[in-house]
């Protein structure tokens, strides 16, 4: 393989030095203009960080490819800066067996452009009843750590106590997507005084933090590792804080939405906002983006969730709950924490490379900008500005929520394993 | 204006001009032959995802008399049950050249995504949707206040009126509330917690669990229907507690000022939200809110599709 020169590039916005790429590694860092290659890129002003990690993806692949497929999904992450993505288990058929988790993980490897980690399903069927085969797919080639029923919450305490305990055999992982069913039945939005305004059934923050709660203290009580997705509550926030502070093994996430975005969106009634848990407060999202800040949610996931555009150009109640995320999370955590101060270059390559690797256990991602380590790097210019258009993206679906909005940020180059996968804003 | 999604969307003079348009038109029912020219030759669609007989009718009728074309289109479900969408059937609407949709949703909002989305350019009337509104149900309501308790002009101010029933699901009440603060009334709601909305302290109205400290002091009462379902969800342990501690019976009615009347959108569940004999009083005004039905809503039609723009000049 041909030697790559990152020239003149900032890693983490800090002194600029030539970054050389060759066989997948990083071999050298030195002086700008030192650096010695066969293809050299131009990076004067732009920042290298640690290729992000996704934690949460929907890819849709198998049973849903009108919505995304793990090609377009992988396209997609890539545009985002993504190195890895974490495809979620709720797919048809259900990502509960080895022989799913591996398809997934094969068809992802055939994309050369992003490692795909196939998440497993805690449930046979995601139907809250029966384990599935936790250590058949820990096991399986795809060698699955992050297990989750996300769209669904384990609900039953036993079962979740089960899948807490069964995992530490393999260090694996729980992701909880809390949300009580019986507080939310046929929930549409937040509720708040909005909710009764629009006559569109609630869905209480207490529905998220109740089961939060019970998590935190049942990964407590028999000594496991408990990831909790998509936090949108200040109240969720201070169940983390505390249960961090009590020294409990768990783990949170943010969505880049929900760092954004808040309820007054849903007066119009347009389900392009309709999202699940539901955008909420604005004390929420402050309250979302100091803990980010603080380290309380320890990383940004997106949970793209892709869906045709059929199933958004209907009546609210009639719409699936859902946004992209991939291709413009970076720009969205760059405008609500990089930009008002909050994260550091550092701080943020921490919340959407280094802690997400970590918690999935992605052993060659997620890792420092160091000579040894494997070339897997996101170059962003955090100057260029750019307009969401939809029919641009890579995704199959364009459920995006920001459609139209000018967004700070763009991610220039993308190196996966040392190869290109994105050069000046492009799949390569 | 040109669409009636929400009774937020009148001012204070936008309802008082309904209710005055309203008194003109009413005085064409009295006449032999009950037909204006007025409309003749616009089409109105009464296009119904719920059953809704009632409401259904009233609209027909009210187009009738302007001299509208009616199409009542009955359709089957909505996409949530796999049927036509929303916005095929909005397109097919479009294309028939229909200039009103006069629309009742099972969801929340249906009304206002088809105002907004480029699917039909139409006038959109919402004949009640889900749990939010149903604001030509406000305006007859408003109508009949005004008759009874105002001199049959003007507006509203000064009087108080409590609504009591299950104001959670009841979109009557969401539009009552903000149509009866606009003309100036004042609005005590009264149900069980279970059956208020979350975050009910911040509308424009006062709250009580307690119907009997509330009918000495009101000039009119609406009541709503409750649906004995509910018991199942627990938002009440049984109909006969409902009625026990939120129903009108005859005692109850006899707290109430000797002028106020009694409203009640319909159907009516006797012996559950209304006693039998209360509901027969000739202080109930229930079979006149359906007249009065008709005249709003040919008021609203009327205003709608052109006439609002000559008033206002």
């Amino acid at each position: 393989m041909s030697s790559q020169v990152l020239r003149n590039v900032r890693p983490y916005g800090e002194e600029a030095a030539d970054i050389v790429i060759e066989d997948g590694l990083i071999v050298a860092i030195s002086q700008p203009g030192s650096g010695v290659g066969d293809v050299v890129f131009e990076c004067a002003e732009l920042i290298a960080l640690p290729g992000f990690v996704d934690l949460h993806t929907h890819l849709r692949e198998p049973g849903r490819e009108d919505a995304e497929t793990i090609l377009t999904g992988a396209q997609s992450a890539a545009l985002g800066g993504f190195t890895c993505v974490h495809a979620m288990a709720n797919t048809s058929p259900v990502a509960d067996t080895a022989g799913v988790v591996e398809q997934v993980w094969r068809r992802g490897k055939e994309t050369g452009l992003v490692n795909v980690r196939p998440v497993g399903a805690v449930t046979v069927g995601l139907d809250g009843t029966q384990l599935a085969e936790l250590g058949a797919m820990a096991h399986s080639a795809a060698n699955v750590r992050v297990f989750s029923d996300d769209g669904k919450c384990v609900h039953d305490p036993l079962l979740m106590r089960r899948a807490l305990e069964y995992v530490k055999a393999f260090d694996g992982v729980v992701a909880q997507h809390a949300q009580d069913p019986r507080l939310t039945i046929d929930a549409q939005m937040n509720e708040g005084l909005l909710s009764g305004q629009l006559g569109l059934a609630g869905w209480p923050a207490v529905a998220e933090e109740s089961i939060i709660a019970r998590d935190v203290l049942l990964a407590d009580h028999v000594g496991s590792r408990l990831h909790v997705c998509h936090l949108s509550t200040a109240g969720s926030v201070d169940v983390i804080r505390w249960a961090k502070a009590r020294g409990i093994n768990v783990t949170a996430e943010v969505a880049p939405h929900h760092l954004l975005l808040t309820e007054e969106l849903v007066a119009s009634y347009d389900p392009i906002y309709k999202v699940n848990p539901p955008l909420r407060r604005i004390e929420d999202v402050v309250a979302l983006r100091e803990a980010v800040a603080d380290g309380t949610i320890d990383i940004i996931a997106t949970d793209h969730a892709p869906h045709p555009h059929e199933d958004k150009d209907c009546e609210w109640a009639a719409a699936a709950m859902g946004m992209l995320g991939l291709e413009t999370a970076f720009s969205i955590a760059l405008l609500t924490l990089v930009e008002p101060g909050m994260l550091t270059w550092r701080e943020l390559a921490d919340r959407m490379s280094i802690a997400p690797a970590k918690i999935g256990r992605v052993l060659d991602q997620g890792r420092d900008l160091k000579v040894g380590e494997p070339a897997n790097i996101t170059v962003v210019n955090p100057r260029l500005r750019t307009v969401v258009e939809p029919a641009n993206m890579a995704s199959k679906s364009r459920n995006t929520p920001y459609a139209g909005m000018d967004l700070p940020g763009q991610v220039t180059h993308v190196f996966y394993a040392g190869k290109c996968t994105v050069r000046d804003g492009v799949l390569a | 204006m040109q669409h009636l999604l929400s009774a937020a969307d009148l001012s204070h003079d936008e309802a008082v001009l309904i209710l005055d348009t309203a008194a003109q038109l009413a005085e064409v029912t009295d006449r032999s032959v009950k037909k204006l020219p007025t409309l003749r030759g616009r089409t109105v669609v009464n296009l119904f995802f719920e059953d809704s007989t009632r409401t259904r009718i009233s609209f027909e009728v009210a187009a009738k008399r302007l001299s509208a074309d009616v199409i009542n289109f009955a359709a089957k479900g909505s996409s949530v049950s796999k049927g036509e969408s929303l916005k095929d059937t909005a397109l097919t609407l479009e294309a028939m050249g229909a200039d009103a949709v006069i629309i009742r949703h099972g969801a929340s909002g249906a009304p206002h995504r088809l105002a907004a989305s480029s699917w039909t350019g139409c006038s959109v009337i919402n004949a009640g949707d889900g749990t939010h509104e149903h604001p030509t149900q406000a305006l007859l309501d408003a109508y009949t206040l005004r008759r009874h308790l105002a001199g049959g002009s003007g507006d509203l101010s000064g009087l108080s009126v409590a609504i009591v029933g299950d104001i959670l699901h009841s979109r009557v009440a969401r539009s009552n509330v903000l149509l009866l603060k606009t003309l100036g009334a004042s609005v005590t709601v009264v149900a069980p917690p279970t059956l208020l909305p979350y975050g009910i302290d911040s509308w424009p109205c006062s709250v009580s669990y307690d119907i009997e400290s509330v009918l000495p002091r009101v000039d009119a009462v609406m009541m709503l229907r409750v649906q004995a379902e509910r018991m199942q969800a627990a938002f009440f342990p049984s109909a006969l507690e409902y009625s026990r501690l939120y129903g009108l019976d005859i005692d109850r009615f006899n707290l109430l000022p000797s002028h106020a009347i009694v409203l009640h959108p319909g159907p009516m569940n006797r012996g559950m939200e209304i006693s039998a004999d209360v509901a027969d009083e000739n202080r109930s005004v229930m079979v006149e809110q359906v007249a009065n039905g008709v005249s709003v809503r040919m008021a609203v039609l009327y205003l709608l599709l052109g006439g609002m723009a000559e008033v206002e000049q």
